[in-house]
């Protein structure tokens, strides 16, 4: 009986760290299985986020999963009044749900930034903005990924 | 490091008020800490985590970046001209690292 255990055992950490090595190849595992849903709710303090003014722009198929193009736009006036403090960015289909965090400015004048990110599969992309009013808002895109990103 | 960065502005003469847009590139591995090199050991993490931007001594846009971040990264953000003065980017990371590029901006 020992011997079953032990075997059984051998081949779920042979399975756990084939896994961990091939990261971004393997999507069935990684879909929505990461920290994003924690992040977002340590980022609004477990506030609902509405979805609308936030605006991401990404490619609907990616076929480099390394560089993906994302272009973040938050629809706001940008004056001391009322402005877009933080942006939130996540993935749900990552190793981890990071991607990055933006920290705009009345002094910016426009909410908008623009940069590459890594996509290990097809997921989604999930933007939260808060305002100075101490709303949140959201926006979701689905990017299909052809070759994954994220060290494979 | 010796890493120079590439910053381009879209004006560096500029109306007090106009919207100025600044793009950024600068050579980095952005190492995942996910990897694992030939002897199935982990590549430990190695990103520039932190982007500033400040004109004029102010920050107008900063930002955090995770191992998702694509290498070389590429940053392009805006930001209104009122004041003139060097406009000075600054990336920080793993390692110690510190990148700092500049250029200036004239408001008249």
């Amino acid at each position: 009986m020992d011997w079953t255990i032990d075997r059984r055992r051998a081949l779920a950490i042979g399975a756990a760290s084939a896994a961990t090595a091939a990261l971004g190849g393997l999507p069935a595992l990684a879909q929505g299985g990461n920290d994003h849903k924690e992040l977002i709710a340590k980022f609004t303090g477990g506030k609902t986020a509405a979805p609308g003014l936030v605006k991401l722009d990404l490619p609907e198929i990616a076929e480099n999963g390394n560089t993906v193009p994302m272009v973040l736009t938050v629809d706001s006036p940008m004056t001391a009044a009322s402005h877009v403090s933080d942006v939130l960015v996540v993935a749900d289909g990552n190793p981890r749900g990071g991607i990055a965090t933006f920290h705009f400015t009345p002094a910016g004048g426009v909410a908008e930034a623009s940069t590459r990110i890594r996509l290990g599969a097809t997921q989604n992309v999930i933007a939260v903005a808060k305002l100075s009013d101490g709303s949140f808002h959201m926006a979701s895109r689905q990017v299909k990924v052809t070759i994954g990103g994220c060290g494979g | 490091m010796s890493v120079k960065p590439r910053i381009k502005l879209d004006k560096n003469q500029a109306k007090a008020g106009e919207i100025v847009e600044v793009k950024a590139l600068v050579s980095h591995i952005m190492e995942t800490g996910l990897r694992r090199d030939a002897n199935n050991n982990l590549v430990p993490r190695d990103i520039l985590a932190k982007f500033v931007c400040t004109v004029n001594g102010k920050v107008v846009f900063s930002a955090d970046f995770e191992p998702a971040i694509a290498a070389n990264p590429y940053i392009q953000f805006k930001f209104k001209a009122t004041e003139s003065g060097p406009v000075v980017l600054t990336w920080t990371g793993d390692k110690d690292v510190k990148i700092v590029g500049e250029d200036k901006i004239t408001v008249g």
